[in-house]
């Protein structure tokens, strides 16, 4: 059988009950449909998380303070609660680890601010002129804290637009205002840019003044809460963290590294779980709406037996005139696979349509790829062999004598 | 041509044997119009469907053009059909929902006819099976019995056949219609030479045919020609 004659047959065959043919296929573009727009859902929810996540700085190493695990049972003392990072351990990081490209300590709390009658709370992050190359911060107006102005604890302070925005308003330029932070004056030197972050250490809602103005007037100790480390490539981040873990336990004379009185956390293993967690729940999604696809195979099944039986007469008189069993075989499997390959194209077009309403009128992040479209054609066509094989099978093997007596 | 030699055909179900077909042996030569008749069970049909390769004698040898077709594979079988045999039935089986041409190039499309030449096979067959050019591009559904009979003859000449097997090609016709489907095999036969043969079991459709088989319980009883 010609490949031309293969396709015109089954065109004739599919548009022979249009009714029939259409409900098939709405089963299999629903089953797709659904598929394409729950991956994008839960890619989009990936993509944004990872985003989110690369927003606070690439090949970011944070140490904190605080036990990593309590030895035997008993309740954690909490991560951040202890005082255990000085000023030194951030230059001996600096100084001593290779592969380091800018270490960052921050000493941060939130206090109560206030601009001429305007008050909010937000996160002071007393921090040094490296910070802005570690967080991936950006200055849009004035300038950031320089290393002078760390030597002097200068009471100066950068401001980010959320907190600027509270104070002063929206679209007021706060460059050279006065502001109270625990009652102590600064002077606004510098705006950040928005980094539109949201959750995960929100950005643009600080105010960022010199470390050592931070200790001396607002937390009145030596301590601080946080140093970032910015390692100088992807690939040295675990083996930066592990001479971070092992130059820190030296310094604090610590033997045994369970019993280590700070964490280090590094960016990449952030990333890894958000994503295997936001694959699982991808998974989840395309899984539940796999069974609406399995359904719709069911439905083809279901239309191509009943064609088998209703052409009894026609594959009888089609192999008295010569056709063989892998033709007829051939025919009917096409015609399954026909039905859900146009049911996966409209599925396709069908889901994308969705998934572009879901991110406008729910504002949820969708991503259709490339790969959940050709894993979406993959299934709808192994679904009109599968689910095709048996009715085409049962077809090619009647016997023409019977087939051509049924009535 | 046709040899048929000792055949016999035995149907087994439920453990009981049925001999539908006990030592037919005959010959048919190029060119011949024959009719085998025999009333209902008289196994006439079964021949039919050994000599037109849609089914396989128990045992027995059947040479079809010099070659032993009794032992092939159904997919031999199936080349047989499609390069040596034209069916006619008596439901005339033409495909609903297409037209007269569709119909009867439907045997090309499993000979792998390139498709430019099909349509001029068609229309030579359709005239030689004398139907009116103005119905060639209506839908099947739409003519009359006698319309679809031709139709299907036309289908069964169109890849140029050995045989021409007719298997109670009136039935379904009343008997003036029925008269004009015989002509048309009967001039098929004197003027274009091609063997028929004619499966019935009514007298008066044989005495059509120019030698007439008859087969009572699966055998031969009379073998004559009919001038």
């Amino acid at each position: 059988m010609l490949i031309s004659d293969l396709i015109f047959e089954t065109y004739l065959a599919v548009t022979a009950n249009k009714a029939r043919s259409v409900l098939t296929i709405l089963g299999i573009v629903i089953g797709i449909g659904s598929v394409i727009s729950m991956i994008s859902v839960g890619q989009g929810a990936q993509s944004s998380i990872q985003s989110s996540i690369q927003s606070i700085g690439s090949n970011l190493i944070l140490v904190m303070p605080g036990a990593q695990h309590e030895v035997g049972p008993g309740a954690s003392l909490g991560r951040g609660s202890a005082e255990t990072l000085t000023l030194d351990d951030a230059d001996a990081i600096q100084k001593e680890i290779s592969g380091v490209s800018a270490v960052a300590p921050e000493n941060s709390r939130r206090y109560q601010v206030t601009a001429k009658g305007q008050n909010t709370n937000t996160q002071i992050v007393g921090t040094v002129p490296a910070y802005t190359s570690v967080r991936n911060l950006d200055i849009d107006e004035g300038s950031f804290i320089t290393d002078e102005e760390v030597k002097s604890t200068a009471r100066v302070a950068v401001i980010a637009p959320t907190t600027s925005s509270d104070l002063f308003g929206d679209g007021v330029d706060p460059i050279g205002k006065d502001i109270q932070i625990k009652q102590v004056d600064f002077k606004i030197i510098g705006l950040t840019k928005s980094k539109g972050g949201t959750g995960f250490g929100n950005q643009d809602d600080m105010i960022f003044i010199p470390i050592s103005t931070a200790q001396r007037y607002l937390s009145g100790d030596n301590y601080i809460t946080t140093i970032s480390v910015q390692a100088q490539d992807q690939s040295s981040l675990s083996s930066v963290q592990q001479q971070i873990t092992d130059l820190l336990l030296t310094r604090h004379k610590i033997s045994n590294p369970q019993n280590a009185d700070f964490s280090t956390l590094n960016q990449a293993d952030i990333v890894q779980t958000a994503s295997s967690v936001t694959g699982t729940f991808t998974i989840l999604l395309a899984a539940i709406a796999g069974i609406s696809l399995v359904v719709g195979g069911i439905g083809i099944m279901n239309m191509m037996l009943t064609t088998v039986t209703e052409r009894t007469k026609e594959i009888g008189l089609r192999k008295a005139i010569g056709a063989k069993a892998a033709d007829i075989n051939l025919q009917f499997l096409m015609e399954a696979t026909m039905l859900t390959f146009f049911g996966g194209v409209i599925g396709v077009i069908l889901g994308w349509i969705i998934s572009l309403a879901i991110s406008k009128f729910a504002g949820i992040a969708t991503t259709v790829s490339l790969f959940s479209i050709i894993l979406a054609f993959g299934v709808s066509a192994t679904i009109g062999i599968v689910f095709g094989y048996y009715p085409a099978r049962r077809a090619s093997k009647l016997n023409p004598i019977e087939a051509l007596r049924y009535e | 041509m046709i040899e048929l030699r000792n055949i016999n055909k035995i149907y087994i179900s439920d453990d009981v044997e049925t001999q539908v077909l006990k030592n037919i042996s005959f010959k048919i030569d190029k060119g011949e119009f024959v009719a085998i008749t025999g009333p209902s069970g008289s196994g006439k049909s079964t021949i039919m469907h050994i000599i037109g390769a849609l089914d396989s004698p128990t045992n027995g040898e059947y040479f079809l053009d010099g070659n032993d077709v009794s032992k092939l594979s159904d997919d031999e079988l199936a080349d047989i059909r499609r390069n040596k045999i034209g069916f006619v039935f008596q439901a005339f089986n033409l495909l609903p929902r297409a037209t007269v041409l569709r119909n009867v190039t439907l045997p090309l499309v499993y000979a792998e006819t390139v498709p430019e030449k099909r349509t001029e096979m068609a229309k030579k067959a359709l005239l030689a099976a004398g139907l009116d050019e103005n119905r060639w591009y209506h839908f099947s559904n739409q003519l009359s019995g006698g319309q679809m009979q031709r139709v299907a003859i036309a289908r069964a000449l169109v890849n140029n056949p050995s045989i021409i097997l007719a298997d109670e090609p009136t039935g379904n016709l009343d008997t003036k219609t029925g008269e004009i489907v015989l002509d048309t095999f009967q001039k098929l036969n004197r003027e274009e030479g091609h063997t028929i043969i004619l499966i019935t079991h009514e007298y008066e459709v044989a005495k059509r045919a120019n030698r007439i088989i008859s087969i009572r319980d699966g055998m031969i009883v009379e073998d004559r020609n009919n001038f």
